[in-house]
């Protein structure tokens, strides 16, 4: 056997988790954050699709967007901002805690993180609720509670609870529900996918998997939680705020 | 060779910009600026957050060259569809008057 492939099969050195197409540890660990990055590239152009959409319907029906916009509620939508930063905060402290090796330190952060998931999705399943109450899901998504409902209750001249002003049609604003329920949807669904990934990391960091040398899953699944965050950053201000300083002018 | 560790204290105080920020924008969002400049004032304060978050959150400010050219060619290619398209829809208003 020639000396070069005894050395490289010499795994002792190794460390268990060391995958044999690496040289070492590091050059796995850049890898892997170099695929995790052009992964949230596609997710930037997917997300970025949505955007563009909003950007040109907010352009052409500025009243409509405005309004149905107003009907948003602005303190859910800002407590779920900062439970989402806070969580964000807790899921790099479990990157921290897994790089300096305290193993219970990185379980705590990872729970707090779940819980902080699992509340913004409990506060957006509220915000749903209202818009369900007042027919603003759009189309006929929910049987028997379409978005135009044709027999509103006697004396209820604005079911939608939308203060429209005349001449604006409501289709203008189904269409920001539409792009509304698409994009925090998408949002909601990329909650949910980390609080699997999440759950999985506690499991295995309570067995001991990762530590000092060995944290790529944790970092990795951080840049994903972030990522998410991210993409609610920009939804916040231009979903819930756009139309409150006209709040006064319109209607 | 060896990596960075980014430490507690850098968190908090991007934790804290990022508070800062969400504030800012809710109170700002109130104000009615002339012209489109709430728009403005919201998406710089959004930018500012985001920059925040993939700096040092996601640890890019002490990442190799490879990663901020993934990011910025993500970025490059965002300004592509987002021009062009937007440059269709504000200049098809234009020749109408010369269609009818």
């Amino acid at each position: 056997m020639p000396e070069g492939l005894a050395t490289a099969h010499e795994h002792s050195a190794h460390h268990a988790a060391l995958q044999h197409h690496f040289e070492n540890m590091e050059q796995q660990r850049e890898a892997g954050t170099l695929g995790m990055w052009v992964f949230l590239v596609t997710e930037i152009m997917f997300f970025g699709g949505m955007f563009l959409a909003y950007t040109l319907y907010r352009y052409q029906y500025p009243v409509a967007f405005a309004t149905a916009s107003n009907h948003l509620d602005i303190r859910l939508g800002a407590i779920n901002t900062g439970v989402l930063i806070v969580s964000s905060f807790t899921m790099a402290m479990a990157v921290y805690t897994t790089q300096i090796g305290k193993r219970k330190g990185a379980i705590l952060c990872l729970i707090l993180t779940m819980i902080l998931g699992a509340t913004f999705l409990g506060i957006k399943a509220v915000e749903y609720h209202d818009k369900y109450r007042d027919h603003l899901i759009p189309g006929q998504l929910i049987p028997g509670h379409p978005f135009s409902p044709e027999t509103a209750k006697p004396g209820d001249t604005d079911p939608h609870k939308l203060h429209l002003p005349v001449g604006v049609p409501l289709g203008n604003v189904e269409l920001f529900y539409w792009i509304y329920f698409a994009m925090t949807g998408m949002h909601a669904l990329h909650m949910i996918i980390g609080l699997g990934l999440m759950t999985w990391l506690t499991i295995k960091t309570w067995r001991g998997r990762f530590g000092p040398e060995y944290y790529a899953p944790v970092e990795v699944s951080g840049l994903y939680w972030h990522f998410v965050d991210i993409i609610w950053i920009f939804l916040f201000p231009l979903l819930y705020l756009l139309g409150r300083h006209l709040e006064g002018h319109i209607g | 060779m060896s990596t960075h560790i980014v430490q507690p204290r850098v968190y908090v105080t991007i934790f804290l910009a990022l508070m800062l920020g969400t504030s800012l924008t809710v109170i700002a969002a109130f104000h009615d600026f002339p012209g489109p400049l709430n728009v403005v004032v919201a998406l710089t304060i959004a930018v500012v957050k985001a920059t925040l978050v993939v700096l040092f959150f996601m640890h890019v400010r002490y990442s190799g060259r490879l990663i901020w050219l993934v990011i910025f060619s993500a970025l490059f290619w965002l300004g592509i569809m987002f021009a062009l398209t937007i440059s269709d829809y504000w200049t098809r208003t234009w020749l109408m008057p010369l269609g009818s």
